[in-house]
C-alpha cells in the first residue's frame, strides 16, 4: 500500500505520456502524406531563422501588447517546466523537493516561478480580455465560430487553472513548513504564495497536507493533459514553431517556384528535334497532375504549416483582400487545409492504412474559388505570421490546379492570358508596336 | 521634346558590334499603357541626360509571363520566361534594369532557374546608383518642401527588400517625405498584384486601391509618389475617385526626377 501513490503516478504519467505519443506519431504521418520537397539547403540560415523567429520571438514583438504578453507566458511556459521535472521525480520515487539540496539556487528557482505564474495569470487574463470583452476584429472573422473560439478560451482557462493550483500548493507547502511537518522540507521562497499561505491559517496539518497533495495531483494530472490537449487544439503551435520556422521559405518571398514537370514540357515542346507524333513510352511515369486540388497535392511543409498555425489572425487582419471586405482570409486557408488533412487522417485510420475516396477535396468543399482569386499575391500574410507560415504558396498551387487542370480561370484572365500567348502582352496590342512610344510625342 | 529621345535597340547596338552598359526592359504597361509610357519616357530622357549607355530589346521584347505565373498558367509562364531568355543570352546581356517591379522580379528571382541568370535592378536602385557614382546630378529645386508620401509596391519591398532607394532619391529632391500608416514590410497592396490588374475584384466592402488612397490622403501630401507602373494606375484611379486629382499627383520615382532635372 506504501507505493500505491507511486504506482498511480507511473501509470498516470505513462498513459499521458503513450498517448502524446501515439498523436505525434499520427502527426507525423499525415504531414508526410504531402509531397516530398527538398529543404537540406543552407542549414546555419535555418538555425538562425529557428533561433530569432521561435526561441526569441522576434516576430511576436511586431505587435507590442500581444508580444510582450506572449512573451511572458512562454517564458513561464519554459521555465515552469523545470518545476515539473522535479515533479515527475518526487512522484515517482515518493520523495518531496528533491531539488531542495540546491539551497540558495533552488530559493530563487522557486521564487521565480512563483512570479513568473503571477505574471503568467496577468497576462491570460488581458488576453482573455482582448478576446471575449474587447473583441478584437480579428478574432471574430467567421473562420473563428465555434470551436477555434472555444478552443482559445479554453488554453486560457487551463493555464489559469494550472498556475492556480501550482501557487494553491506552495501556500500549503509554505505552511507546513512553518508547522515543521516531516516530511515537508524546509526549502524555497514563495513571494507569491506567501499571500495566499493567510487563507489557510489554523487548518490542521492533515488538511494542510490534503490540500496540499490535492493541489499537487490536480496540477500534474493538468500538465498531461494539456499536453494533450495540443493535437486537438491550436496549441500545437507551442511544439511545431520550431521545425516550421525552420523549414520557412528562405527565398525572396516574390520568388515563386518554377513547376519542375512544367520545365521538361517546355523543354519538349521548344526542341525542334523532338517528334510530336511520338507514343509514349509503355513505361512512361504518369503525367503529374498540376498545382493542388487536395492536401495530398501540397509538400510537407505546407502541411507542417498548416499543423503549425496558431489562428492568431496577424495574417488576415493584415490582407488587402480581407481588410476590404473580399472572402479571402489567409488564417482561414490554413485551418480548411488542418481540418481537411486530419479528415484525411482519419479516414486512413479508419480504412486501416490506405485513403479511401471519400468524394472530398480542399478544393470547392474547404475552400471555394472565390477565396482562392481574391488574392494579389502581395505577402502580408507570409511577412504578417509570427511562425513563418506560407499561405499564399497554397493559395497559388490551387490556382495552378484550377488553370492548367480545370482550365477554370476567371474570363478576364483567360482573355489576359490569351494575349499573352498572341501578343506578347497581357494586352490585345500587337508585338510590333511595342517601340512605338519612342516616337509618340 | 520627345523628338530628343534616343532609345537604341539591341539589334541596332548588336549590328554596330556594340554592348550597352544595361537593358532596359521596358515592360507590356510601360510599352503599351498610355500613363506608364509617360514613365518609360522620363526614365529615358534621365538616362540620355547622363548619357547612360543603354538599349531597349523593342518588338524582341515580350511578357515576362508574371500575370500568368501568378494566375496559375504555369505553362505560360516558363514558355514566356524561355523565349525571353533565348533572346537575352542571345545578345550576352549581363545587367537589366526595369521600371516594373513585376518585371524586375521574375527577371531577377525566377529566370535564374530557367536558365536566365543576369545582374537585374529596378529603376530607383539605378538611379541611386548614378547618384551614388556623380553620374546624375539631382538638385530639389521644384520639389523643395512638398509633401511626398511614397506608396511601395509589393513586388519591390515586401517581396524583394527593397525599401531605401526610392525613398533616398525623394530626399535628394529635398522633398518632405512623408509616411502612411502601412509602409514598407508592412506597406498596402495596390490591389493590382497577382494579375488582379487583369480583371474584376471579388465582392467585397470597397475596392483595394480605394482603401489604399485613404491610407495616402490621411498624410495630407501634394504628391503621391509610386515605383510600379500598376501602382501609378490604381493609385491614380483612388484618387480620381475621391476627386482630388486637382490637388494631388501621382508620379513615377523617374517622372519626379525627370521634372526636377527639368527634361
Amino acid at each position: 500500500m506504501e507505493y500505491l501513490p507511486n504506482v498511480i503516478f507511473a501509470i498516470l504519467l505513462v498513459f499521458g505520456i503513450g498517448y502524446f505519443a501515439r498523436n505525434v506519431g499520427r502527426l507525423k504521418r499525415n504531414i508526410f502524406l504531402g509531397k516530398d520537397v527538398d529543404v537540406s539547403d543552407n542549414k546555419p540560415l535555418r538555425w538562425k531563422n529557428m533561433a530569432k523567429i521561435a526561441l526569441g520571438q522576434t516576430k511576436m514583438v511586431v505587435r507590442p501588447i500581444p508580444g510582450i504578453l506572449h512573451i511572458i507566458v512562454y517564458v513561464g511556459f519554459v521555465i515552469i517546466n523545470i518545476e515539473v521535472l522535479e515533479i515527475i521525480i518526487d512522484g515517482l520515487f515518493g520523495t518531496h523537493r528533491i531539488f531542495a539540496g540546491l539551497g540558495k539556487v533552488y530559493d530563487f528557482l522557486i521564487a521565480s516561478f512563483e512570479i513568473l505564474a503571477l505574471l503568467v495569470i496577468i497576462a491570460v487574463v488581458v488576453f482573455w480580455i482582448r478576446r471575449n470583452v474587447i473583441r478584437l476584429q480579428r478574432f471574430l472573422k467567421p473562420e473563428m465560430e465555434g470551436w477555434p473560439k472555444k478552443d482559445g478560451n479554453l488554453i486560457l482557462y487551463i493555464e489559469v487553472v494550472l498556475m492556480l493550483l501550482f501557487l494553491t500548493m506552495n501556500a500549503a507547502d509554505f505552511q507546513l513548513q512553518q508547522l515543521g511537518s516531516a516530511h515537508y522540507v524546509q526549502a524555497g521562497a514563495f513571494p507569491v504564495s506567501a499571500f495566499i499561505a493567510p487563507l489557510f491559517q489554523g487548518m490542521s496539518e492533515a488538511n494542510l497536507i490534503m490540500v496540499e497533495r490535492i493541489a499537487w495531483w490536480l496540477h500534474i494530472s493538468g500538465i498531461l493533459f494539456f499536453l494533450n490537449y495540443l493535437y486537438y487544439s491550436k496549441h500545437l503551435h507551442i511544439l511545431l514553431a520550431f521545425p516550421n520556422t525552420y523549414y520557412g521559405k528562405l527565398r525572396p518571398k516574390g520568388q515563386f517556384k518554377n513547376l519542375e514537370a512544367v520545365t521538361n514540357e517546355v523543354k519538349l515542346m521548344m526542341d525542334p528535334s523532338a517528334d510530336p507524333f511520338a507514343t509514349p513510352a509503355e513505361d512512361a511515369p504518369v503525367p503529374e497532375k498540376f498545382g493542388a486540388s487536395d492536401v495530398k497535392d501540397l509538400d510537407w511543409v505546407q502541411l507542417l504549416n498548416a499543423y503549425t498555425c496558431t489562428e492568431c489572425g496577424r495574417c488576415t487582419s493584415e490582407c488587402p483582400a480581407n481588410q476590404t471586405g473580399k472572402k479571402l482570409s489567409p488564417r482561414k486557408i490554413m485551418m480548411d487545409t488542418r481540418d481537411r488533412l486530419e479528415e484525411v487522417g482519419k479516414n486512413i485510420d479508419l480504412n486501416k492504412g490506405t485513403f479511401k475516396d471519400d468524394g472530398k477535396q480542399l478544393l470547392d468543399d474547404y475552400i471555394t474559388r472565390e477565396e482562392l482569386w481574391a488574392c494579389t499575391s502581395c505577402n502580408a500574410c507570409v511577412e504578417a505570421c509570427p511562425v513563418s507560415i506560407d499561405p499564399l504558396s497554397i493559395i497559388m498551387d490551387m490556382r495552378q490546379y484550377l488553370v492548367m487542370e480545370q482550365s477554370a480561370a476567371p474570363s478576364d484572365l483567360n482573355n489576359m492570358m490569351g494575349n499573352i500567348e498572341n501578343n506578347g502582352a497581357p494586352w490585345p496590342f500587337n508585338q510590333m508596336d511595342r517601340l512605338n512610344w519612342s516616337q509618340e510625342s | 521634346m520627345s523628338s530628343e529621345l534616343k532609345v537604341p535597340t539591341m539589334a541596332e547596338l548588336f549590328a554596330a558590334g556594340k554592348q550597352p552598359e544595361v537593358l532596359f526592359w521596358v515592360g507590356c504597361a510601360g510599352s503599351f499603357d498610355d500613363r506608364a509610357k509617360k514613365i518609360t519616357k522620363a526614365f529615358v530622357k534621365i538616362l540620355n541626360n547622363a548619357g547612360i549607355s543603354f538599349a531597349v530589346l523593342g518588338t524582341e521584347e515580350s511578357c515576362t509571363g508574371d500575370p500568368a505565373k501568378r494566375a496559375g498558367n504555369e505553362f505560360l509562364f516558363q514558355m514566356q520566361a524561355v523565349t525571353n531568355i533565348e533572346v537575352m543570352n542571345a545578345y550576352g546581356i549581363k545587367k537589366v534594369v526595369t521600371a516594373c517591379p513585376h518585371c524586375f522580379n521574375t527577371i531577377k528571382n525566377e529566370y535564374p532557374g530557367l536558365g536566365g541568370s543576369y545582374e537585374v535592378v529596378h529603376h530607383t536602385q539605378f538611379l541611386k546608383s548614378l547618384l551614388n557614382d556623380g553620374r546624375m546630378v539631382l538638385e530639389g529645386g521644384t520639389f523643395k518642401g512638398k509633401r511626398i508620401t511614397f506608396h511601395d509596391p509589393c513586388y519591390l519591398g515586401r517581396a524583394n527588400d527593397v525599401y531605401e532607394a526610392p525613398r533616398d532619391l525623394i530626399r535628394k529632391l529635398d522633398a518632405e517625405l512623408v509616411e502612411m500608416k502601412n509602409c514598407k514590410k508592412r506597406g498596402l497592396c495596390c490591389g493590382a498584384g497577382g494579375a488582379q490588374m487583369f480583371k474584376e475584384p471579388e465582392k467585397g466592402d470597397k475596392d483595394v486601391n480605394i482603401e489604399r488612397t485613404e491610407q495616402a490622403l490621411e498624410t495630407k501630401p501634394e504628391i503621391i509618389a509610386a515605383g510600379c507602373p500598376f501602382c501609378n494606375t490604381m493609385m491614380t484611379d483612388g484618387v480620381k475617385n475621391k476627386e482630388k486629382e486637382g490637388e494631388i499627383a501621382v508620379m513615377d520615382i523617374a517622372e519626379l526626377i525627370a521634372t526636377a532635372q527639368d527634361l
